[in-house]
C-alpha cells in the first residue's frame, strides 16, 4: 500500500520537487498551497505523513500544524515542518504547535525520505 | 518532469516574487504599517532563498539571506520600517532581481554594489541606522555575520545549530573504512517518553526502530508505572526503556536518533560500564515486527497483533499490547469515527478555504492560442456585417424578423469581441514596477531625492501596448528625473521638499488607456527651448509662439536640451523618438508645464491593436482607412485658401498659416495627375516631428471601427500602407500609414516626384 504524503508549501517550485521526489520514492502525493488549503484538503486525503512550510499566505505552518492537531481524526498524524528556519526558536514553536520533526532546508531529497521514514512505519 | 522544468518555474516563480517583493516595499514606505504586507515581503524573499538552495545558487542563497535576516527584524518590530531602511531594501531588492537574472541568463552582478548591501542590511539588522550614505567602511560587525546556508548537502556532519543538534544522517556505509579499526562500544541509552511525544506524532516503537539502526541492541521495557486495565488512560506514557547499544558509532549518533523527540521525553545516552550488568527491572523482550505490517493500519491494534506477542507471560503480553496501544493510540484514534463537534469545525474551515480559494482564480493560457481566437472573432465581425449589408440590401421593409435578429446578432458579436479583447487585457502593474526601479537607479545616479507615486496600476490593457510601453515611458522617466526635478539645493533654495516626485497614472478615458506622467520639477524653460529650438534652425527666430507651442518643441526631433550629455537621457535620442514610438501606438502625447511647479506628460492610447477607429475615406475610386487618431481636423478647401508653390507644390492655408498639401492619391499612385483640391476633403494630419499636413483624399465615407489585418503576414509590406481591413461589404480597404505618407511627401518637395514606387495593383483591385 502507497503511503500518502499532503505536502502544504505555497512556492510553486517547491511543490513540484516536493511532487517529483515522493513520486520517485514511491509516495501517493496530494498538495495544498497554504495553510487554509492545507486543513481543506486533508478531510479527503487521509494522509500518512504531512509535511508543511512554515511562512505561507492566509494560515502559516504553525497555524496549520494547530488545526491539524485540534482535529479529532488527524490530530496523530505525524508532521514534518520543512523551512529554511533553522534557528532554535522557530523550530521550538512549530514544536509547540505540534511538529513531529523537520528538514532544514535547503530542499534536499535524501533528507526529505529520510525524515519521513522516521515518523512512518 | 524533471529538474530543470522545474528550474524553469522558480525562475518564473521568482519573477512573480520579485515583483511582490517591490510593491510590497513601496506600500511600506508610502506608510503602510499592515503586518501582512511586511508578512508578504519576508515572504517573497524567502521563497526565492527556499528555491534557490534546492538549485545550489549560491550567491542568490547567501544575498537572500542576509536580506532575509534583515526583514525578518521588520517582521517581529525589532527594526522600524524608515524611508532610509527601505531605500536600503528597495536597492537590495534591484540586487536580488539582479542576482536572479545572473542566475538565469549568467553573466555577473555588480558585485561590489552587492556586497555594500549586505554590510548595510547587516548592520541594520544589527539595529545600526543608515548613515545616509554609502556607509563603506568596513567596521567589523558587532556579531559574526549569519553564515550563507549550507547549500550542497553537506556530506559532512552538518554545524551544530543552536538547539544544540548535530544533524548526521545515519548511513552506514559512511564509515565503512573505519569500522574495522573502530572497537564498538557499548552505550546505555534510558529513554522515557511523555505524552507529548505522542500527542506530536513521533512513537517510541519508531524511535527504537531506528535506534536498531545504529548498532546491536538489546531492549528492556520498564513496565512498572502501568495501572490496572480501568484506570488506564490511553493516550499516556507509562512505559521507558532501557537499551543497550552496541555500535562503532558515537553518542552524537544515538542522541540524533531522539532529534525530534528530545522535548518530549527523558533521555540518558552514556556510555555503559559493563554490559553484563544485570538490570533492575523484569526484562520484557519487545518486538518491533509489526511495524513492517501494513495492516496494522487497518485493525484495531490490540486484537490482530496479540498473537504475534513473542512474550508468553500474561502480564508481559497485556502489556505489550498496551505499548503498542500507546504507540499507535493516535493510529486508532484516527479510525475512530470522528465526533460531530469535529466534523462541524471541519466543515467550516471547509468553507472559509473555499471562500477564500474563490477569489482571483486564474489559468495560463497561450498567447497563441488567444490571438488565434481573437483572429476568428475579427472574422465573424467582418462576416455578421456582411450578412447584416446584404440583409439591406435584398430586405425591402425592413421590419422583418431577419432584421430584428441580425440587430441581436450584432450586439452580441460586439460583445464576444469585446469580452475577447479583455483576455489580452493585462494591468500596467509589471511596467509601472519596472519603472520604479529606473526611477531609483537614475536618482541615485544624478544625485537627488526622488520618489515614484504610481496610481491605477490595474488600469488593463492590451498585452501587445504594455510590452511597447516600456521602452518610451522608461525614457520619458529617466528625463524626468535627470532634467524635471531640480537638485535638493535648488528645490530647497525655491523652498520646495528637496525629495521630488514623479507620478505616474493610468486611467480608462473613453475607450482609450490615458497614462501621464508627472513631475513636481522646474517646468520647462521656455526661454531655453526656444534659444535651442531657434540655433538649431527648428523654428525662425521671429517666431511668435504659444506657451504650449513652445512646450511642444521638445517633441522636435533633433531636439534636446540637456547643456550637458548625461549618461542617462542624454544619449542623442530625444523626446521625438518617443512621441514616434507612442504614434506608432496609434496613441497621442502630449505635455504642459508650469515653471516652477513641473510638468506633466499626457500619453492616449488605444486598448487594444487588434481594432482601430478609422475613418474610411475614398481616394481615385478606391477605398481607405485613416487612423482617427491621426487626423486633428477635416475640412473643405476653399478656391482661395489653396496657393501654389514652386513646381508642383500647393499649400492650404488655415487660420493665417500654410500648410502643405499632400495628394493621397498622388503618392500612393492611384493617379498620376494631382487632384483638385476644390473636389475633395482635407484631412489635417499631425505626423511625426510635430509637423501638420493636409492631406487630400475625395470624400468621406464615414467612421468605423475596423478590425486589423496584418499585410506583412498575408501578403508583403507596402509603403504608405500600414495594415488592411475588411469592410462591411466585403470590400477589402487598406489603412493608410499617416507617417510613410507624410515622409514621402517631403521627398516629393525635393526631388519632385515623391509617388511611393511599390505595386499598387492590390490596391486597385480593391
Amino acid at each position: 500500500m502507497k503511503k500518502k504524503v499532503l505536502t502544504v508549501d505555497d512556492s510553486r517550485t517547491i511543490r513540484n520537487m516536493l511532487l517529483v521526489t515522493l513520486n520517485n520514492a514511491g509516495f501517493e502525493t496530494i498538495q495544498a498551497e497554504d495553510g487554509v488549503e492545507g486543513l481543506e484538503v486533508l478531510e479527503e486525503c487521509n494522509p500518512d505523513v504531512i509535511v508543511t512550510d512554515i511562512n505561507m499566505p492566509r494560515l502559516d505552518g504553525f497555524g496549520f500544524i494547530e488545526g491539524v492537531r485540534r482535529n479529532e481524526r488527524y490530530r496523530a498524524v505525524p508532521i514534518l515542518v520543512l523551512t529554511t528556519e533553522s534557528d532554535a526558536e522557530k523550530k521550538n514553536r512549530a514544536r509547540q504547535a505540534g511538529a513531529t520533526g523537520w528538514i532544514v532546508k535547503p530542499f534536499d531529497p535524501a533528507k526529505l525520505i529520510d525524515a519521513i521514514e522516521r515518523v512512518t512505519a | 518532469m524533471d529538474m530543470n522544468e522545474i528550474k524553469e518555474i522558480f525562475f518564473q516563480e521568482c519573477e512573480e516574487q520579485l515583483a511582490e517583493l517591490e510593491s510590497g516595499l513601496l506600500k511600506l514606505n508610502d506608510g503602510d504599517r499592515d503586518p501582512e504586507t511586511v508578512n508578504a515581503v519576508f515572504r517573497a524573499v524567502h521563497s526565492i532563498k527556499g528555491g534557490a538552495g534546492a538549485f545550489g545558487l549560491d550567491d542568490l542563497v547567501s544575498f537572500a539571506h542576509v536580506f532575509e535576516t534583515t526583514l525578518d527584524c521588520v517582521r517581529s518590530n525589532k527594526l522600524e520600517p524608515s524611508q532610509d531602511v527601505l531605500k536600503v531594501m528597495l536597492k537590495s531588492a534591484d540586487v536580488l532581481a539582479d542576482l536572479v537574472t545572473a542566475a538565469r541568463d549568467g553573466g555577473g552582478v555588480d558585485e561590489g554594489r552587492s556586497r555594500g548591501l549586505v554590510k548595510e542590511l547587516e548592520a541594520l539588522a544589527r539595529g545600526e541606522l543608515p548613515s545616509g550614505g554609502a556607509s563603506e567602511a568596513p567596521k567589523p560587525p558587532a556579531k559574526p555575520a549569519p553564515a550563507p546556508v549550507a547549500v550542497a548537502p553537506a556530506p559532512a556532519p552538518a554545524p551544530t545549530d543552536d538547539s544544540g543538534f548535530q544533524p548526521i544522517p545515519f548511513t552506514f556505509d559512511e564509515f565503512g573504512d573505519e569500522e574495522a579499526t573502530i572497537e564498538p562500544s557499548s552505550f546505555e541509552v534510558v529513554f522515557k517518553p511523555r505524552r507529548e511525544l505522542y500527542s506530536k506524532g513521533n512513537e517510541a516503537a519508531l524511535l527504537l526502530r531506528d535506534l536498531s539502526r545504529v548498532g546491536e541492541m538489546s531492549i528492556n521495557c520498564d513496565i512498572d508505572s502501568l495501572p490496572a486495565f480501568e484506570k488506564m488512560d490511553p493516550e499516556a506514557a507509562y512505559f521507558s526503556w532501557t537499551i543497550n547499544v552496541k555500535t562503532t558509532k558515537s553518542e552524537q549518533d544515538i542522541r540524533s536518533v531522539f532529534e525530534f523527540a528530545e522535548w518530549d521525553c527523558d533521555l540518558d545516552v552514556k556510555l555503559a560500564e559493563s554490559t553484563d550488568e544485570e538490570l533492575p527491572m523484569i526484562p520484557v523482550p519487545f518486538d518491533l515486527d509489526f511495524l513492517n505490517d501494513d495492516s496494522v493500519d487497518d485493525e484495531p491494534a490490540v486484537e490482530n497483533h496479540s498473537a504475534e506477542q513473542a512474550a508468553a507471560v500474561a502480564a508481559a503480553e497485556a502489556a505489550s499490547n498496551v505499548s503498542k496501544m500507546a504507540a499507535a493510540a493516535a493510529r486508532v484514534e484516527k479510525k475512530e469515527s470522528q465526533s460531530a463537534a469535529a466534523a462541524a469545525a471541519a466543515a467550516a474551515s471547509a468553507n472559509a478555504a473555499n471562500a477564500a480559494a474563490g477569489a482571483g482564480q486564474t489559468i495560463r493560457v497561450d498567447l497563441d492560442r488567444v490571438d488565434r481566437l481573437i483572429n476568428l472573432v475579427g472574422e465573424l465581425v467582418i462576416n455578421q456585417a456582411m450578412l447584416s449589408q446584404s440583409v439591406i440590401e435584398n430586405d425591402t421593409t425592413g421590419t422583418s424578423s431577419i432584421n430584428m435578429g441580425l440587430e441581436e446578432l450584432q450586439q452580441l458579436t460586439r460583445e464576444i469581441q469585446d469580452s475577447v479583447m479583455a483576455i489580452r487585457a493585462q494591468p500596467v502593474k509589471p511596467v509601472f514596477q519596472r519603472m520604479s526601479r529606473i526611477v531609483r537607479e537614475v536618482a541615485d545616479m544624478v544625485g537627488k531625492s526622488i520618489r515614484l507615486v504610481t496610481e491605477g496600476e490595474n488600469t488593463e490593457v492590451d498585452k501587445t501596448v504594455i510590452d511597447k510601453l516600456a521602452e518610451p515611458l522608461t525614457h520619458m522617466i529617466r528625463n524626468a528625473v535627470d532634467h524635471g526635478i531640480e537638485t535638493p539645493e535648488k528645490r530647497e533654495a525655491a523652498g520646495k521638499n528637496p525629495e521630488g516626485t514623479v507620478k505616474l497614472t493610468a486611467k480608462h478615458r473613453s475607450g482609450r488607456i490615458l497614462i501621464e506622467l508627472q513631475d513636481d520639477g522646474a517646468g520647462i524653460n521656455r526661454e531655453r527651448v526656444r534659444q535651442k529650438a531657434i540655433d538649431n534652425d527648428l523654428i525662425p527666430a521671429d517666431a511668435n509662439l504659444t506657451d504650449e507651442e513652445i512646450d511642444n518643441l521638445i517633441f522636435m526631433p533633433g531636439f534636446s536640451t540637456a547643456d550637458k550629455i548625461s549618461d542617462i537621457s542624454g544619449r542623442g535620442v530625444g523626446m521625438d523618438v518617443v512621441k514616434r514610438s507612442i504614434q506608432a501606438l496609434g496613441g497621442r502625447i502630449s505635455i504642459s508645464s508650469r515653471p516652477g511647479q513641473g510638468s506633466t506628460f499626457t500619453m492616449s492610447l488605444p486598448l487594444t491593436l487588434a481594432v482601430l477607429d478609422g475613418m474610411v475615406v475614398t481616394v481615385a475610386g478606391q477605398t481607405l482607412v485613416v487612423p482617427l487618431t491621426a487626423i486633428v481636423e477635416t475640412l473643405q478647401p476653399e478656391a482661395a485658401a489653396i496657393h501654389s508653390f514652386g513646381a508642383n507644390q500647393r499649400l492650404i492655408s488655415i487660420r493665417n498659416s500654410f500648410c502643405p498639401l499632400v495628394d493621397v492619391g498622388r503618392i500612393l499612385n492611384f493617379r498620376s495627375i494631382q487632384a483638385n483640391p476644390v473636389e475633395g476633403v482635407a484631412l489635417l494630419v499631425e505626423s511625426e516631428g510635430g509637423g501638420q499636413r493636409a492631406l487630400m483624399v475625395d470624400a468621406i465615407q464615414g467612421q468605423r471601427q475596423v478590425v486589423i489585418k496584418s499585410l506583412e503576414a498575408n501578403y508583403t509590406h507596402v509603403p504608405g500602407i500600414a495594415a488592411a481591413t475588411i469592410l462591411g461589404d466585403g470590400r477589402v480597404a487598406l489603412i493608410l500609414d499617416v507617417d510613410a505618407v507624410v515622409a514621402a511627401s517631403r521627398g516629393q518637395s525635393l526631388r519632385g516626384d515623391g509617388a511611393l514606387k511599390s505595386d499598387m495593383s492590390l490596391a486597385a483591385t480593391g
